[in-house]
């Protein structure tokens, strides 16, 4: 078996780095799988596939237990054991976790094992993925890929190929998303004919950084900490009176969002995080990143005093449909991670149940592509398949200076247009809107210029390729989220402000046509969790 | 808003010219980050300014670089401070930093005439590709596999998860906290001098093996690490990885951690760190203050057995050590010749508090940790008797100053 790591950055520069507060199972004595499923069900607006959850669930204590013996640094209580933190939407304390670097504590301890493994397993380190190869049996056989470091394109042939790619919080201005999330494999899938799925779906975490959308960890709130509007009071007590802050971030996001569009924000469009109610050792102990995000990024210490925050755009739960085994409707080609949408985190995903998802579905999506892999022969992939990306490529090198316009400004204005209209709040109009210049900027798309015309590093050239993909899944979720007339976790329409599980208990599937994506609906799964209401 | 002047050392490999500056005007919020002024530069002007980055909150360590001259990286770094820098180094030198360090004639020296601009350039002590884009593979990369960066526990793993002391967790979790930047590497005057030091990033990596519980091959990662020429005793204690480091991770703690453990491994330290670390603390301990005659012996040649039987390596190093003697008195280093002589050196008169000093220490035995004390060792004060000065200094510099 030859197993290869494509990655356009250096693998430790990815953004798994970013999720800062933990990962749950469900391993506490006294704990059970049953009820970390419920709680994600009912974080997903019960969206979710029961199927999907309860696997991953199920799964959590095992992985978990893996990431310690690899030698993740999980957080110890007095007696030497994993300890845990609380986490919003969760009923119990059930979030392990490396102080507030969780996610780049496991992605260096798995980085660490390439290392370990580097003759099993070849690492293509700073290779750009540009296209899929799909032979004429419809089955994905390979990858387009372009060397950064010198520009030289190449197939890849491949029996199985995973997507892991990440989100595509790019498309929002501001994002708590690393430059890199660009969408490449949701829109890579999409463009091969893969279904996506639940591209409505996208999360404003509850405490962004205002404008530069810096991510302040739930574990924060997690600590103890409280939310404030401009007049002092402890706003969740009217929206979620049990869980207060740590209710579901959807429900809290939406209540700072009111809270701010009826004048009892701060000026600058914002709400308070009072972290100063944590005892400050354990602040310094569990929360180091985010004094140094405060002290770095905002002038704020916030061990003396509350740190501004506002909803922001963090995270993607649709994406490319895959079953529980990370297959897409594409033989061969799989997804997991926030690319992939199985869907575990429906409507709305709970903190720190991100990595999970990524470690489970990535390891299993590995196994079924291992097993396929040892069972079929290599499909010879068709040439034509690079040689059409390195036709445009030439292309997008040969347009002319001033011809169109800059990358960047196209970039800019989808972002804000995107943060505006479909975000926290939704309505018709402003999705409509929001459509019409998503396929306007992908007209001018096709005319920007660039100025980079080398082989080496052309960073320039690859944000162009982003661009694309950028806008396709922009295309999407507006789609998907016009579709949707009814307000469920992270969609809310002002406009239909009620769930409503007669006509909308369903996923919204999306597939490529030339005019734009064509809706089909897929059933949720329910196991053992009727949908009742959600409150907090 | 406010304009800056950004004045980036440039190399385009793919054109015939070497390294060359360029000047960029860009308009941002001072406190918005130098990244963002080269995005902003590369945004507007010009496409083709290569930099890596992505996240832009300094968690994936892609945008290591030299503002000022300074290693760090550039999200991270205001731009607005980076301009009060600027200006301080041109005040207090008369030149811009681009003169000062410039390796390329030309342009440098008549920088800034409206405001001294903002210097960068790519990392130190690595090749540079393109503009601000380094080679780490070759260097940084291949020092960290050198250590052979991965647990290496005995026997199956437990059913469960090992049990280990909690605080020995948050203890490596400061180098754990590496994002493998590079900024330490870029400053480490060690390297300069010798390309083949192991180096901050990788002893500091190493450091979170040796100090985890799990992690079965203590002994012979040390004794790896000592025995090579490269290894954890061709640092030179500068100090300069610990201000470039933008995690907090000290490197150079942990390497002198790495010494300090393989001192008590018996392992013989070339330059007898740990011999002379430990006389300082007993001549302090018994005199209250530093008695420079007795040290050198101390280190050397420790207690009445050392100077009875003094090993060969004993009398060689004492004997190599007294030219630098002679040279410390000629050039005026050595001022109390009359302390020289064993005995005349005074003990201070209150020793109490030299005393409460070290049965602190002793009962507070543990290492003084960033994650474990708090910046500053701020979280510590509440433990510190009355009367114990605490220096200001980031804790986990302090144990070994």
């Amino acid at each position: 078996m030859s197993v290869g790591i494509i990655s356009k950055v250096h693998p430790v520069r990815s953004h798994s780095n970013a999720a800062q507060g933990g990962i749950n199972a469900a391993l506490n004595p006294g704990d059970s799988w049953e009820s970390h499923a419920f709680d994600t069900i009912k974080g997903s607006d019960y969206l979710g596939d029961q199927d999907a959850v309860e696997i991953m669930t199920r799964e959590a204590p095992e992985e978990i237990l893996h990431l310690e013996h690899l030698g993740v640094t999980f957080h110890r209580n007095e007696e030497g054991k994993l300890g845990t933190r609380a986490f919003g939407g969760a009923s119990a304390a059930r979030t392990y976790y490396v102080a507030d670097i969780t996610g780049q504590a496991i992605m260096h301890v798995l980085y660490e094992q390439l290392m370990k493994y580097s003759e099993q397993i070849a690492r293509y380190e700073e290779w750009f993925c540009s296209s899929l190869a799909i032979d004429e049996n419809g089955e994905c056989c390979g990858v387009v890929t372009r060397n950064v470091a010198d520009g030289r394109m190449e197939l890849f042939q491949a029996k199985s190929v995973i997507l892991c790619t990440g989100g595509n919080g790019m498309v929002w201005k501001p994002s708590t998303n690393a430059l890199i999330c660009t969408g490449d494999g949701i829109a890579m899938a999409y463009r091969a004919g893969a279904k996506l799925m639940d591209m409505e779906m996208i999360q404003y975490h509850p405490t962004t950084l205002a404008g530069k959308g810096f991510l302040i960890t739930e574990g924060a709130r997690g600590e103890g900490a409280h939310l404030l509007n401009a007049k002092g009071e402890r706003f969740m007590e009217k929206y979620a009176p049990n869980k207060m802050e740590l209710a579901s971030r959807d429900v809290v996001s939406r209540a700072e969002q009111t809270e701010i569009n009826e004048g009892r924000g701060f000026p600058d469009g914002t709400v308070a995080l009072d972290i100063t109610v944590v005892p400050k050792k354990r602040v310094h102990e569990a929360l180091r990143e985010i004094v140094l995000v405060g002290r770095d990024f905002a002038g704020v210490d916030i061990t003396r005093e509350p740190i501004h925050i506002k909803p922001g755009n963090h995270y993607t739960m649709g994406g490319v449909k895959t079953d529980v085994d990370g297959r897409t409707d594409i033989p061969g080609l799989y997804s997991a991670g926030e690319t992939a949408c199985v869907s575990v985190h429906g409507g709305n995903r709970l903190g720190a149940n991100s990595l999970l998802d990524t470690l489970i579905f990535g390891k299993r999506s590995g196994r079924d592509a291992a097993a396929r892999a040892k069972r079929i022969d290599y499909s010879r992939a068709s040439k034509q398949v690079l040689e059409d990306e390195e036709n445009l490529v030439a292309d997008i090198i040969g347009r002319e200076k001033g011809s169109g316009r800059r990358i960047s400004e196209i970039k800019l204005e989808l972002g804000q247009t995107m943060d505006a209209k479909v975000a926290v709040f939704r309505d018709e109009a402003g999705i409509t809107e929001a459509l019409e210049t998503v396929r306007r900027l992908k007209e001018e798309a096709k005319t920007a210029y660039i100025d980079d015309h080398g082989s080496v590093f052309n960073q320039d050239l690859i944000a162009a390729i982003e661009l694309g993909y950028m806008l396709d899944n922009a295309e999407c979720t507006c789609v998907a989220a016009l579709e949707r007339k009814e307000s469920r976790g992270a969609q809310y329409r002002t406009d239909f402000p009620e769930r409503n599980d007669t006509d909308w208990l369903k996923h919204i599937d999306l597939e490529r046509t030339d005019d734009g994506p064509e809706i089909s609906y897929s059933e949720v799964t329910i196991t053992q969790w009727e949908p009742q209401e959600r409150t907090y | 808003m406010a304009d800056y002047t950004i004045k980036v050392r440039r190399f385009q490999p793919e054109s015939d010219e070497g390294p060359y500056w360029e000047e960029f005007n860009v308009d941002l919020d001072p406190s918005l980050s130098v990244l963002d002024g080269l995005l902003q530069a590369k945004d507007r002007d010009d496409g083709s300014l290569a930099v890596r980055c992505s996240c832009r909150a300094a968690i994936c360590g892609s945008c290591g670089m030299k503002i000022n001259g300074q290693s760090g990286l550039g999200c991270k770094t205001q731009i607005g401070e980076a301009q009060e820098q600027a200006d301080k180094m041109k005040a207090a030198t008369g030149v811009s930093a681009a003169a000062a360090d410039s390796p390329i004639r030309g342009e440098g020296a008549d920088a800034g005439s409206a405001g001294n601009p903002i210097v960068i350039e790519p990392m130190g002590n690595m090749p540079v590709i393109k503009d601000l884009i380094t080679d780490m593979e070759s260097t940084h990369w291949t020092k960290i596999r050198r250590v052979t960066p991965w647990l290496l526990p005995h026997g199956e793993p437990p059913e469960r998860e090992y049990i280990v002391e909690p605080e020995s967790m948050i203890d490596i979790t400061q180098s754990m906290a590496c994002i493998q930047c590079g900024a330490c590497v870029s400053s480490c005057l060690s390297m300069e001098a010798d390309p083949g030091f192991i180096g901050p990033a990788a002893l500091a990596k190493a450091y979170r093996f040796v100090g985890d519980p799990r992690d079965a091959e203590t002994h012979e990662r040390l004794h790896d690490l000592a025995d090579d020429p490269h290894g954890i005793y061709d640092c030179t204690h500068c100090f300069s990885c610990i201000d470039a480091c933008p995690k907090g991770v000290a490197p150079m703690d942990q390497i002198m951690r790495l010494r300090r453990k393989a001192g008590e491994e018996g392992i013989e330290d070339p330059n007898s760190g740990h011999d002379h670390e430990i006389a300082f603390v007993k001549i302090i301990e018994k005199k209250g203050t530093l008695d420079e005659s007795l040290l050198l012996q101390e280190s050397f040649a420790p207690g009445v057995k050392g100077k009875l039987k003094p090993s060969k390596r004993a009398i060689r190093e004492m004997l190599g050590s007294i030219p630098t003697a002679i040279r410390g008195i000629k050039t005026g280093k050595m001022r109390s010749l009359h302390k020289l002589i064993p005995g005349v050196h005074p003990k201070l008169p209150d020793q109490d508090d030299v005393k409460a000093i070290y049965a602190h220490a002793e009962e507070h035995n543990e290492e003084f940790n960033l994650y474990i004390k708090g910046e500053e060792g701020e979280l510590a004060e509440d433990d510190v008797e009355k009367g114990i000065e605490r220096s200001t200094a980031p804790a986990g510099q302090e144990a070994d100053k």
